[in-house]
């Protein structure tokens, strides 16, 4: 964090701004330091979580060691392995930003390059509201409206595609309402803002003269788009799919909700399944000993994997940023 | 750009923060208020999670409490019994609700100093179904341990034919409804299952139950009841006030001594009666004997440490819990629970004076 905000930082060093910070040195010198413990201290609570959640979780990694990636998840039996969520948080974020990543860049291209900037802002504010939705209410309108809804949706779907190869394993019966699908459904409406404000902000700095000049070749507006505006901007939008990732791996609450907790590894996308942050909420509070502890351990690794997938989408937001701006 | 870069921090560093943060929620803080040593007119507050089985019962207690104590306040936080056991033995709350007794791997949590139990309610757990036109429904052990484990499919399957001769059995498919989070009901489903039907039932017992594929998990006894209600087909377990309230069907079932029983107040009380009490009065009602016992019958604590720091917080203790046992036991049976049979609660009245000895 702090080596990018001292690289884009570097101008104005040089020149007579040193005798005047000597002049009042100690307002300046207490601004500093407040600031700096400011930054600190959330760094400090990060390392704090991190190393005591790791600290609570040692059992499950003692007792399973690399058991911990096992296929079976059974409290009765003491087994606690943690494949089937780490496959239903892959597969429920795979399926949202599916569904999410093309019609967030379609609204971010519509807002930037298709309608004009009056009536681009309604359409901001109610993409931001979707933003604003509580994810609990997400998931309890998931689970009450939306579930039961689909349900005959995919019970039509099931029957249909029944003795067809491939389809019948992904959609084919037996269906349920609250599964992988749904699931991934209500994290691609809960993803859809990030992606779509994050990428309309890259999209916006593609400089008028690159569209311009495209026009001037006599490209129409699609040309312009993929010759004059992707090539610009598609570092950025990738990192802001990254950060659209992160927050569907983590949605907790919502998908506890939907996903219809079923601890399976099915290539079924209709079927009831379970997620990493779900499991999580829903069996914490009768949890003890192991059982506890393996839970506590699910966080670390989502800790992990959501810190590898930030890492991996800063690095390409600001590699894009240093290329664009070369 | 570099106003996207760093939205992008705050963002990632929000989503961190918010998951960690989850992990580590704890209870509210917990302080008690000194003074108010006068032995009629009791002041303090005593804080407390827990049991989400007994919520109703210590919600309502709290309300009529506060018209004997009115300078007392008691607050129960849900959480669940893992939790509430946890909050105890890390001092963040003066008394625990829980389901169970405290587990072999957790009593090092408590260094060795004396919890003492007070049952507080008994409660009946349904298995209820949605068959319309089937109102009268007769299951045994057995055959709940293989319907919910995906061996019987169908509801005309001979097995259920057998002990339900007469009523008309369509050939629907049968959907097991479950509990989605972890449960002192799922526990206590699951051990009537181990000991009223062994070696039919291998998922054995515990909060969480690893449940056959393409069963349907409800969030709560009344997520539950919502997929059994909504569900032609669904069978599931429920606490009785829950499957109540939701105006569900349920069925009798065998108990020990060879009867069909039905679940009901005094069918719960007659269970927890006959159950074998330990002299720290833990004990267990399930497949409790008893000609009129309904066999999957649980049961809920208040935990508590013998020994008290404060002589305030003593007493505010013994006040709250004689309530519980004593005259709270009569809003019972209206909130869809069952009071205790007067055997125990004689024992946990005269386990009161116990508390700060």
């Amino acid at each position: 964090v702090s080596t990018v905000t001292q690289q884009v930082g570097p101008a104005g060093t040089a020149g007579p701004t040193r005798p005047l910070s000597e002049r009042r040195p100690f307002g300046d010198r207490t601004f500093q330091i407040i600031t700096l413990a400011a930054g600190l201290l959330v760094l400090v609570i990060l390392v704090l979580i991190a190393v005591t959640t790791t600290q609570q979780a040692a059992p499950w990694f003692k007792a399973e060691g690399w058991g911990i990636f096992g296929k079976t998840w059974n409290p009765a039996t003491n087994q606690f392995g943690a494949l089937a969520f780490i496959y239903g948080t892959a597969i429920t974020s795979a399926i949202a930003l599916v569904m999410a990543v093309p019609v967030s860049i379609g609204i971010a291209l519509l807002l930037t390059e298709v309608v004009r900037y009056r009536l681009a802002r309604p359409i901001v504010y109610v993409i931001d509201l979707l933003a604003v939705v509580p994810s609990v209410v997400w998931g309890l309108w998931g689970i009450l409206v939306f579930a039961p809804w689909i349900q005959h949706i995919y019970t039509s779907i099931g029957s249909a595609v029944t003795g067809i190869p491939v389809l019948d394993t992904l959609f084919g019966p037996p269906t349920s309402g609250a599964s992988f699908f749904t699931a991934g459904v209500i994290l691609a409406f809960m993803i859809t803002p990030i992606i779509t404000s994050l990428s309309r902000e890259v999209i916006a700095t593609v400089p008028a003269i690159d569209k311009e000049g495209a026009y001037a070749l006599g490209a129409t507006r699609l040309e312009m788009i993929t010759g004059a505006v992707w090539p610009h901007s598609k570092g950025g939008i990738v990192g802001a799919v990254l950060l659209g990732l992160g927050r569907a791996m983590g949605e907790t609450i919502a998908a506890a909700l939907v996903i219809g907790s079923s601890a399976t590894i099915t290539l079924h996308l209709f079927a009831p399944g379970d997620s990493m942050p779900a499991v999580i909420a829903n069996q914490f509070g009768e949890a003890s000993g192991t059982f506890r502890a393996a839970l506590i351990g699910l966080g670390v690794l989502l800790f992990a994997f959501t810190i590898i997938i930030n890492v991996i989408a800063r690095a390409i937001v600001g590699r894009a940023a240093e290329q664009g701006s070369a | 750009m570099q106003r996207v870069r760093s939205q992008g921090v705050v963002m990632a560093g929000a989503a961190l923060a918010a998951m960690a943060l989850s992990l580590t929620a704890c209870s509210s803080s917990s302080t008690t208020n000194g003074g108010g040593s006068g032995s009629s007119s009791l002041s303090g507050t005593l804080n407390a999670s827990g049991s989400t089985l007994q919520l109703v019962y210590q919600q309502a207690a709290i309300q009529a409490f506060k018209q004997i104590q009115s300078g007392m306040t008691v607050n129960y936080g849900g959480g669940g019994s893992g939790k509430g056991r946890t909050d105890l033995a890390s001092g963040v709350v003066q008394f625990a609700g829980s389901d169970s007794p405290i587990p072999s791997d957790e009593v090092s949590n408590f260094k060795g100093k004396t919890v003492l139990y007070y049952p507080i309610l008994i409660s009946p757990i349904t298995v209820s179904y949605n068959l319309s036109g089937v109102s009268n429904l007769k299951l045994t052990a057995p055959v709940i341990a293989d319907i919910f484990q995906a061996k019987i499919t169908k509801w005309n399957d001979s097995a259920i034919k057998a002990i339900n001769p007469g009523v008309n059995l369509p050939g629907t498919s049968i959907t097991i409804a479950h509990r989605s989070d972890s449960s002192g009901t799922t526990q206590n489903f699951s051990q009537f299952l181990v000991e009223g039907a062994p070696g039919v039932w291998k998922l054995g017992t515990s909060s969480t139950i690893s449940w056959p594929a393409n069963s349907r998990g409800g969030d709560g006894n009344g997520g539950v009841a919502q997929i059994i209600k909504t569900t032609p087909g669904a069978i599931g377990y429920v606490d009785y006030a829950d499957a109540k309230a939701s105006g569900l069907t349920f069925a009798s079932i065998k108990n020990k001594e060879g009867n069909y029983v039905a679940p009901s107040v005094p069918a719960a009380t007659t269970a927890a009666d006959g159950a074998t009490v330990k002299p720290d009065l833990t004990f267990s009602a399930i497949w409790a004997p008893g000609a009129g016992a309904y066999p999957i019958t649980a049961q809920s604590w208040v935990l508590v440490y013998q020994k008290q720091s404060s002589a305030n917080t003593t007493k505010l203790l013994k006040s709250y819990f004689g309530y519980l046992v004593g005259d709270g036991q009569k809003l019972l049976p209206g909130l869809g629970y069952a009071p205790l049979p007067s055997s125990i609660d004689q024992k946990a009245k005269a386990q009161l004076s116990k508390i700060g000895s």
